[in-house]
């Protein structure tokens, strides 16, 4: 019953994977997709503290650090993006961002 | 020895359906408040294999900001979110097959993989056994990776300036406070002294110059 290495890899390909299914399922919707991406990133965080914890080694906590902090900013200047295309166009749709297709 | 095991398959069970929660819920809002709780919960399984300081991180910045900004600018859109659902399940069938694969890909790498030992001997920096957690962290972090922790505050520096330069906006009919005009105003540039004949009134000419 001892958990190892492998339940919590278990766990972060699970979320990976709901995340991958939420950008598809969610294919209108830009703002579940940006949070599909979190989910995405809070995997790989997952994945990484799991190794990191597991051989002993702290570098992987570093790392973690340093997505946590590229997460972070993504997802701000997503929004920012997000509200500046709203202010414009009057939608969110991911369809409706066709302007550059000629 | 049973404790942590319990505490590990409640953290995973209750991340693994909000995440479910967030990318199936209809209104946005409740998939924000799936994502806190799934980011909550990721947090647990952080503190349960050791990673204290990474896992009141993880909360300080995706509850405390990540996931408020996320209902700010879902709240401050006026957008018809039902509409947004439309093709919910015609999408489904496409996501659930390459999910599946996804998944089924993943499984095999997780089930069917060993750790070389050659790994333990070429580790960076040892997690030490007689500080904490933090303490262990901030050793490398300020010293070895200082590079690379300034480099994350650049990135967070620009991420900042970049959300206030795209959303800031000047109205062009809204009028401002100049505080220089104003300071920079005298009695001679705010009032003229005319003297007004009797029964002729104020000239054209005069008054373009008195409104000025």
């Amino acid at each position: 019953m001892t958990i190892g290495l492998g339940h919590y890899l278990a766990v972060a390909a699970i979320l990976f994977t709901l995340g991958i299914l939420g950008i598809f399922l969610n294919r209108k919707n830009i703002i579940v997709i940006l949070m599909s991406i979190e989910l995405i990133l809070l995997s790989v965080n997952i994945n990484l503290v799991a190794f990191s914890t597991f051989l002993g080694d702290i570098v992987g906590q570093v790392f973690a650090l340093l997505v946590l902090t590229v997460a972070a900013a993504e997802a701000a200047i997503g929004l920012a993006v997000l509200v500046v295309y709203f202010r414009n166009r009057g939608s969110i749709a991911v369809e409706d961002v066709n302007l550059m297709k000629g | 020895m049973i404790l942590p095991a319990l505490f590990f398959y409640l953290f995973a069970a209750a991340c693994v359906a909000s995440a479910v929660m967030v990318i199936v819920s209809r209104n946005p809002v409740h998939s924000v408040l799936f994502l806190i709780l799934a980011f909550v919960n990721a947090a647990g399984l952080f503190i349960l294999m050791g990673a204290e300081f990474l896992g009141m991180m993880l909360i300080v910045v995706y509850v405390g900001a990540v996931a408020v900004l996320f209902l700010f600018v879902i709240m401050m859109l006026d957008v018809d979110f039902v509409e947004l659902r439309e093709g919910f399940i015609q999408y489904l069938p496409i996501g659930i097959v390459i999910g599946g694969i996804f998944m089924f890909e993943l499984l095999l790498v997780v089930g069917a993989w060993v750790i070389n030992p050659q790994v333990t001997k070429t580790i960076t920096a040892a997690i030490p056994t007689n500080v904490s957690n933090t303490e262990a962290l901030g050793l490398v972090l300020y010293t070895k990776y200082i590079h690379y922790f300034q480099l994350a505050g650049m990135v967070l520096l620009v991420a900042m300036i970049g959300a206030i330069v795209l959303t800031l906006r000047h109205k062009a009919n809204v009028k401002r406070q100049n505080i220089n005009v104003q300071n920079a105003r005298t009695p001679e540039m705010a009032m003229a002294m005319r003297k007004v004949a009797s029964g002729q009134g104020l000239q054209d000419a005069d008054a373009a110059e008195w409104v000025k």
